[in-house]
């Protein structure tokens, strides 16, 4: 390295820089409005009433929320796991294959980018035809259709650095295409379908309004999401700022957990 | 024929899913779009043309038209937040820059509904805004800076940043360093290299940021709902109206099928954008 060459002050750099730090500020403040006012006592945004955990323990009694939190875990995890399994094997599937078939891509492209509004009705449409019982169950079938987009593309990207000969010579060894798959591909490409495990475990839990159009009218299959837009809907309870607080916290362990197993992937 | 068989294994579950839970319900919804509405809001089984009319009547052409003006507002100003911090970031030391994008990436991962609901709270008559806009005494009174197209923008922008920035990060990034250099060697001041060479060579990560904040703004129904307090209706929640309070299904279908077809021209757009630019630099 050379020494230290005093720079002339850049004023694009500088400009560069300080847009950054307000790009952060924009990013950063509502957030940290929203979590410094969930321990607000009073409640309000306008005053500052001391620190307090008071809306912690409402919420905490609250059954309604309770409720939807527990449904959003079992949409959540029976979802993403159906998701993980359907959608490594259709990427394994895909990569394998030497040709690329267009409309093969346009079907795994297409649950990423139709509005959830219109999957939404399509699938309220769908199951009405049908004279389907709506529910959990009819939540979960149709969060899977997206997740499964979303792990797959996850698990292609890590796919496209293996070697697929090793699948062709355990085959030529004598395992079976099952046995080879468990034994030889997964091991190999596991950080891959965590990663995309957990996206789905993300996307699912913070779905809304696919699980509103196919939860049916019962109130016994409100989810997280629907709990929280009828909160801020129809009155604002301070209460939301804590849920707001603890859910944020949770998504964020999420992410910082995938990004290890993204890393520890990297350097392997 | 044995390879075949055994593509299907790994590929026949998954496709199967995405088959039964996507394509049939879409396609039942392009049906619908041609069929009657019953008088209690069943669909009557006769064909016409009649709910794509509707669509276009200046009534409904008029909601159509405002989604696209505030998705379109919300796409220039992302992609001129998003251009300048992408560039910064890039241009940071190489180990600082995973950390500066995933800074920008986390509130990205929480939950939309309450990023939205933090503007709420941020823009309200009692908000921190105004808030401060009264402590500083720059105005006599309250701003209503809430339930308005503005504060739909401003949300939708928030949202999607992240995404924008991402996208052109990733261009930038693999733009090499000795083109520009080259240009400024031949002379061009360094507007020009930016206008002529850079800003062209990182059209592919516009393109891909614009069109995603436009297509996931065009159909939203969250922000609008919530940061414009029934008073800005857009495409999604006219969609909405129709399928849980009108009841009038065909035509909520109908608009679904118009709001696929506008995204499908962008994304269809962006390909070409994209693959120009690939020829470009060939």
């Amino acid at each position: 390295m050379s020494a230290r060459i005093p720079r002339r002050r850049d004023p694009a750099k500088l400009f560069l820089g300080g847009h950054l730090w307000l790009v952060y500020i924009f990013l950063y403040v509502p957030i940290l409005v929203l979590m410094a006012l969930s321990f607000n006592d009073l409640g309000l945004p306008t005053a500052w009433g001391g620190f307090s955990l008071k809306w912690y323990s409402e919420l905490a009694q609250n059954d309604a929320v309770l409720r939807a939190a527990l449904n959003t875990v079992i949409v959540a995890v029976i979802s993403t796991i159906l998701a993980t399994l359907l959608g490594t094997l259709l990427a394994f599937g895909v990569e394998r294959r030497q040709r690329r078939s267009n409309s093969m891509e346009a079907l795994l492209f297409a649950p990423m980018i139709i509005p959830d509004i219109v999957l939404a009705i399509a699938l309220l449409s769908f199951f009405t035809t049908l004279n389907f019982t709506l529910g959990l169950h009819s939540i979960i079938l149709s969060h899977v259709v997206f997740n499964i987009a979303f792990v797959c593309a996850v698990v292609r990207t890590r796919l496209r650095n293996f070697d697929f000969s090793i699948v062709e010579a355990s085959i030529d060894l004598g395992a079976g295409e099952v046995t080879t798959f468990r034994r030889v591909t997964l091991p190999a490409i596991f950080p891959g379908v965590l990663a995309g495990g957990l996206l789905a475990f993300t996307l699912s839990v913070d779905e809304f309004i696919i699980a509103y159009f196919t939860a049916g009218a019962g109130q016994g299959s409100t989810t997280l999401p629907m709990q929280i837009y009828s909160m801020i809907r129809f009155g604002v309870t301070p209460e939301i700022n804590a849920m707001a607080t603890i859910v944020m916290l949770v998504s964020f362990t999420l992410v910082f957990i995938s990004q290890r197993i993204d890393r520890k992937a990297i350097s392997q | 024929m044995y390879q075949r068989l055994r593509t299907f294994l790994f590929v026949g579950p998954g496709l199967a899913w995405l088959m039964f839970f996507m394509v049939v319900p879409c396609l039942l919804i392009f049906l619908y779009s041609f069929f009657e509405r019953g008088v209690y809001g069943g669909i009557v089984y006769n064909f016409t043309f009649e709910n794509f009319d509707r669509a276009f009547d200046p009534l409904y052409l008029a909601i159509l038209l405002k989604s696209a003006k505030i998705a379109g507002l919300a796409t220039l100003i992302a992609l001129l937040i998003a251009y300048p911090a992408a560039y910064a970031i890039a241009r940071a030391p190489a180990q600082r820059q995973p950390v500066y994008l995933f800074l920008v990436m986390l509130p990205f991962w929480s939950n939309y509904l309450i990023r939205t609901y933090a503007w709420i709270v941020m823009l309200n008559r009692e908000g921190l805004i105004n808030r401060a806009l009264l402590d500083f005494g720059l105005v006599g009174e309250a701003l209503p800076l809430l339930y308005n197209e503005a504060s739909v923008v401003t949300g939708l922008v928030y949202n999607y940043v992240p995404f924008v920035i991402l996208a052109i990060y990733s261009s930038i990034s693999r733009l090499n360093p000795e083109i520009a250099e080259a240009s400024e060697d031949l002379g061009a001041p360094s507007y020009k290299t930016f206008l002529r060479v850079i800003l062209p060579l990182t059209l592919p990560g516009i393109a891909a940021g614009a069109v995603f904040v436009f297509v996931l703004s065009i159909g939203n129904f969250i922000t609008p709902d919530l940061l414009g307090g029934g008073r800005v209706q857009m495409v999604g929640n006219l969609i909405y109206d129709q399928f849980l309070e009108a009841r009038d299904w065909p035509f909520g279908s109908a608009l679904s099928l118009i709001l696929i077809g506008v995204m499908m021209c962008l994304l269809f757009a962006q390909a070409v954008a994209v693959n120009r630019s690939a020829e470009g630099t060939r």
